[in-house]
């Protein structure tokens, strides 16, 4: 362990004494997760579009240093910097969301992602998504501390264009993330019950117009409720993966659902470790997405400034609940979405995305003198 | 836990919630109030992610361990990729079953469920001899979790091994590709690996669609595909060659109706098989063709409209180019005409002509003809022809005549028939062709004119020059002979010879091309020791041009000289050909040939001149830059 001595004031110095080191080091060892499930995962998916075996571990090995040099890089910054960025990130953000709309690459169906010639494709609303929740948060906070201002109404304009754009392209997970967060920092910042009870009753008739609105999730949600309706597979194939597997799975590479299952790398990559790494090793990666999650809502309670407590809760609820859905569609705890768990799943936009997104949660959870965003 | 979690680490940082302090706290910092909301509510927030975390924890133990097995709704949903439809039939242009696929079972372990491995190891062996207790104990003890014993059992088998109730061992539907005709037409149709996928010929380069299940209709014929490569074995038999290939091509559509290669193998055990007999000579051969491209040539300098069959080029004088010298060898020592250079297959001339079209004009006209691409027929194996990168004067005077440049014999075949056909360029097939495929497949390359006069050139080296081996009277055979040495390590090689013969027939209104080319023949005393292409393609051309005239009921264009000609014939039954009469592919021994034929007749002139052009006519070394 590298030593640094605590009246260490260098930039360098301050981070290490301040930042979550458990929170840190728990991210740390979910990529690492993620490095052997690629490369568990990934090779058929590679052989499938013809590339060779390791294409995707290699690209994965490619994005992931990308990633933590990110993310140490934004935990660096003082919250009225991450502040900053965030409205960097958000402006590009959305100008490049509504971009998706005209020049779009359409990908099974929808239009979410730009094509960045030398990177590959992006999506926008990665980059969205975490930058609204910091910036929804700065809006909320300043109403608390200034009535006068009119901090909800603008969050909920920046909110109501994004949405509608997310929906335009469309993107249903995405809009239901970015929803959930938004709602759930509205709630923090002292959204009176009545209010959020009513919220409450319009999420759910926002999800029942879904429901009516758009076949495919009508089909998703049909199946999920009666699995011998239709067409289950990917569910399915990922539900014998983790029987196959047991409690210590068939080994490394016998596993045998990731030559059916097409977003074996992707989307349903726990069930390749379900099924070759077992019970156990899926608990506990399911055990360190709840650690940070847990341990840094427990960090933001502490906290003084509103801002920054709004700002991090955002971003925690947006980790955690991208790991819930993602596992809890694999197991079919809920209907199918297709969403990626953070650092393991195989994506460049996705890793770089989840690494501003957690970079700029652990500067925020960084321990700091003295009250609001004197640090 | 949660309590834990959310222990405070500071203490002047906690305000108990009724103290007077915190209200005065509250005064001086605007907002505390909304903290003290915020903090409750995210209190929420964690036990609601903590229910949701433990909720997935549960589920995952439940799916991984408790779920039974037998539970509706796990009955796997196919994959597309699994609902494999049987691999489809390949047939040739009449329906005759050339591959199709049988249903088989295969069987395969799972060592984990293997109770007694030493045990199964044997019983498995006992009824399936072919497979050691050795090797079955090894798979079994691999640590894998799933291993092969056996792929495509047969029925026996597979009854012995229910019988033996074995936990561990399932049984897997498979297929088998199964080639009826065995070593028929191998080249063309290729082979599948174990799983069934296409590795070589027809089964590789139509293996999406064969495996969708759609049947394959082949434009050959397998009756003459049987007699070629039966006539081929036999050439092979008599003039000890190492190798043969042959073609017949319907000129109207550029279907090939056989498509030989030998040495060949048999599909059906293509994993014991030598690359030699692997080595598809008609696509995959690109040799130095000799002077069947004067064809192309003498088309080439038609085409023009500057010169006439009667144009006459000086061949009294050997041609000097650069340092080399090209000659006749037994050449006429006189200015020849054009079609005189055609019927001596003169090389002095052909150079001559040539010349007069210019390397820019030769070098067009052969990529128009399709000879400086591989050969757009439905084979994975198809070679690049070999020409010169720098295309120079000695390269247009000696490709004239068909050296300093290699294409395959399907190459020279697919020219012909463009060149014969009325100047349309057919790309060659092995598929069926549709009128509508057929007519757009299509393009001119020369004007119906000069494929007018080609005829008759053509008809001219049959009737008077070095074809006459291939002459069925009353059926006005035309082609052209062809011999060229193979290079070797230092220049060309005397002995080894590439002799070929393309014919076509009936030169009126010609409808067939068919090229028979020998690898290294030898000659024998009936040829008068030549190994030329008139004396050793030549009769095996003739052969192929009668079957194909008694299968497909062909009325002679001058009946009455085919009825000479088969009056002549000895007695046996088939009025054709020799070949008939032995279906057997043993060759039939050279003195039971009929003596009516040109063949055991002593060299005549057309042999002479073959030997000119295929002894002396090269440049040695080979003009430079042409490999």
């Amino acid at each position: 362990m590298i030593s640094v001595p605590r009246n260490d004031m260098s930039v360098v110095g301050r981070w290490w004494w301040t930042v979550d080191r458990w929170s840190l080091g728990t991210v740390l060892l979910i990529m690492a997760a993620g490095v052997m499930l690629t490369l568990a995962a990934s090779p058929p998916a590679a052989e499938r579009i013809g590339a060779d075996s390791f294409h995707f571990v290699r690209r994965q090995l490619v994005f992931l240093p990308l990633a933590l040099t990110i993310m140490l890089s934004i935990s660096l910054a003082p919250p009225r910097l991450v502040r900053r960025l965030a409205l960097l990130v958000f402006a590009g953000g959305l100008v490049a969301l509504a971009a998706t709309l005209v020049m779009g690459t359409e990908i099974k169906g929808a239009r979410r992602w730009i094509s960045l010639p030398g990177f590959g494709t992006l999506q926008p609303s990665e980059f969205v998504k975490p930058s609204l929740a910091v910036i929804s948060a700065w809006l909320f906070a300043q109403k608390k501390l200034n009535p006068r201002f009119p901090g909800y109404l603008l969050a909920t304009l920046l909110f109501s264009t994004v949405l509608g754009l997310l929906m335009m392209q469309p993107d249903l997970g995405m809009a239901l993330v970015v929803s959930a967060v938004w709602a759930g920092q509205f709630f923090l910042a002292g959204l009176p019950i009545w209010l959020a009870g009513l919220g409450g009753g319009l999420a759910v008739a926002g999800l029942v117009g879904a429901y009516m609105t758009f076949s495919h999730v009508q089909h998703r949600i049909d199946r999920f409720l009666d699995p011998d309706a239709g067409d289950n597979y990917q569910v399915n194939t990922a539900l014998e993966a983790f029987m196959n597997g047991g409690l210590f799975g068939r080994g490394p590479g016998e596993g045998t659902v990731k030559a059916q299952l097409p977003d074996a790398h992707t989307d349903f990559i726990m069930a390749v470790a379900g099924e070759e790494f077992g019970l156990i090793a899926c608990l506990v990666v399911l055990l360190l997405f709840a650690f940070v999650t847990l341990r840094s809502m427990s960090r933001i309670a502490s906290d003084t400034s509103l801002f920054i407590m709004l700002a991090a809760a955002g971003l925690v609820i947006q980790f955690g609940l991208q790991a819930f859905v993602n596992i809890a569609s694999t197991v079919q705890l809920i209907p199918a979405k297709g969403m990626t768990l953070p650092f393991i799943s195989y994506g460049g936009s996705s890793a770089i995305a989840m690494a501003v997104t957690v970079g700029m949660m652990l500067a925020l959870t960084r321990e700091r003198a003295g009250l609001g965003e004197s640090a | 836990m949660i309590g834990e979690l959310f222990r405070r680490r500071d203490a002047s940082e906690d305000f108990p919630p009724r103290d007077v302090h915190q209200r005065l706290a509250a005064k001086k910092l605007p907002g505390r109030d909304a903290l003290e909301i915020a903090r409750t509510r995210l209190t929420v927030g964690a036990v609601l992610f903590t229910v949701l975390f433990a909720a997935v924890a549960v589920r995952m133990t439940y799916i991984s361990l408790l779920r039974d097995d037998s539970e509706p709704g796990l009955a796997r949903a196919a994959h597309p990729s699994q609902l494999r439809a049987e691999r489809a039939d390949i047939v040739d242009r009449n329906g005759v079953v050339l591959a199709t696929s049988l249903p088989v079972v295969s069987l395969f372990a799972s060592p984990q469920l293997v109770l007694d491995v030493e045990e199964a190891a044997q019983k498995v062996s006992r009824v399936l001899p072919d497979i050691p207790a050795d090797e079955i104990r090894d798979k079994l003890t691999s640590g894998r979790s799933f291993v092969w014993i056996k792929r495509g059992m047969s029925p026996r088998e597979h009854a012995a091994i229910m019988r033996l109730g074995l936990p561990g061992f399932e049984f897997q539907n498979e297929e088998r590709r199964i080639y009826p005709q065995g070593a028929l037409a191998p080249h063309i149709l290729g082979y599948t690996g174990i799983d069934n996928v296409g590795l070589a010929g027809v089964e590789k380069r139509f293996d999406e669609s064969l495996r969708q299940g759609e049947a394959l209709v082949l434009s050959i014929d397998l009756r003459l595909q049987r007699f070629v490569e039966q006539e081929l074995a036999r050439a092979i038999q008599r003039f000890s060659a190492i190798g043969a290939t042959a073609a017949v091509m319907d000129v109207a559509s550029g279907e090939l109706l056989a498509l030989a290669s030998l040495p060949a193998y048999d599909p059906n055990v293509h994993k014991t098989i030598s690359n030699e007999a692997l080595f598809n000579r008609a696509t995959l051969g690109v040799y130095e063709q000799g002077s069947t491209f004067k064809i192309f040539n003498t088309a080439m300098v038609l085409d023009t409209g500057r010169f006439t069959t009667a144009s006459v080029f000086d061949a009294s004088a050997p041609l000097k180019i650069d340092r080399f010298t090209i000659n006749d060898f037994h050449g006429q020592h006189r200015p020849l005409t054009v079609a005189e250079v055609f019927k001596y297959s003169s090389n002095i001339g052909s150079a001559k002509m040539a010349l007069e079209v210019g390397v820019e004009g030769q070098r067009a006209f052969f990529e128009k003809l399709g000879m400086l691409a591989p050969v757009q027929v439905e084979l994975p194996e198809v070679a690049q022809p070999l020409y010169p990168r720098h295309w120079r004067k000695i390269n247009t005077v000696t490709i004239a005549f068909g050296h300093g440049m290699s294409v395959t014999p399907l190459h020279v075949v697919t020219g012909t028939a463009a060149v014969v056909n009325g100047g349309i360029y057919y790309p060659p097939t092995l598929v069926r062709r549709t009128a509508k495929g057929h007519a757009e497949a299509g393009r001119r390359v020369i004007s119906p004119r000069t494929s007018q006069q080609m005829r008759d050139l053509l008809r001219l080296v049959v009737a008077e020059g070095t074809g006459r081996n291939a002459d069925v009277p009353g059926y006005e055979v035309g082609g052209k002979t062809g011999t060229a040495e193979k290079p070797g390590r230092h220049g060309y090689r005397d002995k080894a010879l590439i002799s070929s013969f393309v014919g076509v027939f009936p030169m009126r209104d010609p409808k067939y091309v068919i090229m028979v080319s020998m690898d290294e023949p030898k000659g024998i005393k009936e040829t008068g020791g030549y190994a030329t292409g008139g004396a050793v393609a030549a009769p095996s051309v003739r052969a192929i041009i009668e079957r194909i005239v008694t299968l497909y009921g062909i009325q002679p264009v001058d009946p009455m000289a085919a009825a000479k000609y088969l009056a002549a014939l000895p007695p046996p039954p088939s009025p054709a050909t020799p070949a008939a009469s032995a279906p057997a592919p043993t060759p039939a021994a050279p003195q039971q040939r009929p003596s009516g034929t040109a063949a055991a007749a002593p060299p005549t002139l057309s042999q002479l001149v073959e030997a000119a052009t295929g002894n002396a006519a090269v440049p040695k070394p080979p003009a430079p830059g042409g490999r």
